[in-house]
């Protein structure tokens, strides 16, 4: 058979993969990966910073649940792809970042642009590996690919040294993995899940509580079907969202720090809870002996690391959600009579929930100045017709558009959920926008966060992707200002953006379109204008600087003790 | 409580610093460690000892298990094990009635003498760790030179599987 050089036989089996597109930056360790890219299907799109590489594959992965790709050089260009990284594995986003090495013989050697990346993303990947030789090359890719996308997913880092990317070898046809210590469970112990329904049953106040796991799973139907059809109300976390329709009466919205007050008190009050592919976060719970205190916990995940790890559960199923919750429906359809019953048996418990709804709203005031839960309200409004994703930087931005976005569907909600990722948010949406460019894709940003990948404007510019970034712009380190003003006597130290751009001339600049609103009457038709432009736009929203997010639960406290205003 | 957890993993560079990693980034603690190849040339065997209470025990094997190079992992507590230690001691007594309580005393505890010399000896002593432990308190006082200890290895007893 004939040989062929270790990059030709990576992009061999990146076509094989179905890789449609890969974000990368090039450099001399790997300008052998890119002298034959032009030759095969896949797309290159060329980012500005390997961060957003990273954070675009993220993004892609996200949006399609397929696995991201990106590719780049050794030393700084490797290193560079540690946040996204460490991103991706907090939010186990499936992907495999391939970086460049010096070439083995000089492994080791501190040689020109060498970083030991392998150990340096140890802990924030699911797992790496060093490629020594090229006839391990296909084995390997497989395997990361493998791993990436099986189980609970994560990102997978292939280290690929010069030497091996130049070498020679003959590409054999589906190399199979070969990983002994590597099998994971998707099928639910059919008798805890008998168990758990039984529970479901009985209970009198029962609620669930869905994470991102729910949405990785591609589950969101089927958790519909059976909240619905046994009239369980819903809440998410900042992760789930999407895995159930908001607008359903069931939905609590999310839960947490910054979560509703009916979805908190509901957890605090409720007698059986259901946790779906999610992982009691301290954000989430809050003082943990608090947190669903009364209640039994079932807690369904594909990792079984996740569970009893902060809270002790009653019934664990470790599990792919999708089988669990089918498994679920199939107890439901043969226990019909016990489903009515408990169907029938909640009315109490959504009146309360309903009583606590309309007790304390998430509200704000509009007044003269533009309120950013105005405009992330108005986005949601103005952005239904539009089959619209949603990305986010980090910070009162993210929270106010988790609170007041309506989301009706998985996988239109791109947010650095783990990790809390500044500059998330655009490279983000850039991901995303290749992979749906038809789609409306919206990048609700804060002026601080903006800045730390801004420079992906020329990217989106360079590959006419139509991203929309609407900046909440407050002035501040809007986050961090909120807990100094509540928690350090308004010591605003070092959260001032005293000096930002002009984003309407930085767009322009890029090439992009740049608008602002600064009145409140003129936010719905600048997003409109926004909206309706074939091109990327960033939208300079000026929104009161000192407003905060509410309700809050203070770090470390019961989630039934929220600030409300 | 004391546990000791069996591990075996794919015999690959980087491994160790996978397992070390995985305790020192989640705050657990290592009391001994060893690791050796087992029959099987791609497979090596870790013996960890380690201490807390059973739910951090039980994270501990589940990390462990979700590491994709673990193969298998078996925790169990000391009394369900056979495990044993080794420790070399280097003594510097020269002859007379010191040196003669010094070598009682090592036979006491079955230990062996592995090199005598006019102003030194060398001595083996294996066993459980209670026994290795009783046998220095006991041979520290002739001045103990240089010590060197394996840490624990270990195997179930069939009797509890
Ligand atoms: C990379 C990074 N650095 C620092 C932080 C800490 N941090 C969290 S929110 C925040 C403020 C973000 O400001 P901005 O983007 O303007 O958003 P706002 O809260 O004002 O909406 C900061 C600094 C972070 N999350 N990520
Ligand atoms: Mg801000």
């Amino acid at each position: 058979m004939k040989k062929i050089s270790g990059a030709q036989i990576l992009l061999e089996i990146l076509q094989e993969q179905g890789v449609e597109v890969i974000f990368g930056y090039p450099g001399g360790a790997v300008i052998n990966l890119y002298d034959h890219l032009p030759e095969y299907s896949c797309r290159h799109i060329l980012v500005r910073h390997e961060q957003a590489a990273v954070h675009a594959a993220d993004g892609y992965a996200r949006a399609t649940g397929k696995v991201g790709v990106a590719l780049v050089t050794s030393g700084p260009g490797a290193t560079n792809t540690v946040t996204g990284l460490a991103t991706a594995c907090m939010d186990s986003i499936p992907m495999v970042v391939f970086t460049g090495q010096v070439p083995t013989p000089l492994i080791g050697n501190d040689a020109f642009q060498e970083a030991d990346i392998v150990g340096i993303t140890r802990p924030c990947t699911k797992h790496n590996f060093l490629v020594k030789r090229v006839e391990d090359l296909e084995r390997i890719v497989n395997e990361a690919f493998h791993i990436a996308g099986s189980g609970r997913p994560g990102p997978v880092l292939v280290d690929l040294p010069k030497d091996v990317i130049a070498g020679m070898s003959v590409k054999k046809d589906a190399v199979k993995p070969l990983l002994k210590g590597y099998n994971p469970n998707y099928t639910g112990h059919a008798g805890q899940i008998q168990r758990a329904m039984k529970m479901l049953f009985k209970a009198r106040r029962p609620l669930f509580y869905v994470g991102g796991g729910a949405v990785l799973a591609d589950a969101a139907t089927e958790l519909t079907a059976l909240a619905c059809r046994l009239n369980i109300p819903v809440t998410t976390t900042l992760m789930g969202l999407g895995a159930f329709p908001e607008d359903d009466y069931l939905s609590l919205g999310m839960l947490g720090m910054h979560g509703t007050y009916r979805a908190n008190m509901a957890v605090t009050k409720s007698d059986v809870l259901l946790a779906f592919g999610a992982r009691f976060d301290d954000r989430v719970t809050g003082r943990i002996d608090k947190f669903a205190a009364d209640a039994k916990i079932v807690h369904v995940d594909i990792d079984p690391t996740s569970i009893s790890k902060n809270v002790d559960v009653d019934i664990p199923i470790v599990g792919d959600l999708l089988d669990v919750l089918k498994k679920m429906l199939e107890v439901v359809k043969d226990s019909n009579e016990e489903a009515e019953r408990c169907a029938a048996g909640h009315d109490e418990w959504l009146k309360q929930i309903a009583h606590w709804r309309d007790l304390h709203k998430l509200s704000y005031e509009q007044n003269d100045i533009i309120k950013p839960q105005f405009v992330v309200e108005k986005i949601s409004e103005l952005a239904k017709g539009y089959n619209p994703i949603i990305s986010t930087e980090v910070g009162q931005n993210q929270m106010w558009a988790a609170q007041f976005f309506t989301f009706t569907k998985p996988r239109s909600w791109l947010t650095s959920g783990g990790l809390g990722t500044m500059g998330y948010g655009l490279p983000a949406a850039m991901g995303a926008q290749v992979a749906f460019p038809e789609r409306l894709v919206i990048d609700i940003a804060g002026d601080g966060s903006i800045q730390m990948n801004s420079q992906e404007l020329a990217t989106v510019v360079q590959y006419n992707l139509p991203v929309k970034v609407v900046i909440l712009n407050n002035g501040y380190l809007g986050m961090v200002r909120q807990w100094q003003e509540l928690f350090f006597d308004k010591h605003y130290s070092s959260t001032q953006m005293s000096h930002a751009p002009d984003f309407v001339k930085l767009a322009e600049a890029y090439g992009a379109l740049g608008l602002r609103a600064e009145k409140p009457e003129e936010v719905e038709p600048t997003l409109i204008q926004a909206f309706s432009h074939p091109g990327p736009v960033v939208v300079d929203v000026v929104v009161a600087s000192e407003e905060n997010v509410y309700p809050m639960v203070p770090a470390g406290e019961a989630i039934s003790n929220m600030l409300l205003v | 409580m004391k546990h000791i957890i069996n591990v075996l993993v794919e015999n690959e560079f980087g491994v160790l610093s996978r397992i070390a990693s995985l305790f020192s980034g989640r705050g657990f603690n290592i009391e001994s460690l060893t690791v050796a190849e087992t029959d099987d040339s791609t497979i090596s065997s870790m013996t960890i000892v380690t201490q807390g209470a059973d739910h951090i025990i039980e994270q501990i094997t589940k990390q462990l298990n979700k590491l994709i190079n673990v193969i298998k992992v078996v925790e169990l507590t000391e009394s369900e094990q056979m495990a044993r230690e080794l420790v070399l001691l280097k003594f510097a007594v020269n002859s007379g009635a010191k040196r003669l309580e010094l070598l009682r005393l090592v036979e006491v505890y079955q230990g062996r003498v592995l090199e005598l010399g006019p102003r030194s000896l060398i001595i083996e002593m294996t066993g459980e760790r209670a026994k290795v432990e009783a046998a220095l308190e006991v041979l520290g006082p002739f001045g103990i030179k240089e010590m060197s200890r394996t840490g624990m290895v270990a195997l179930a007893r069939d009797s509890c599987k």
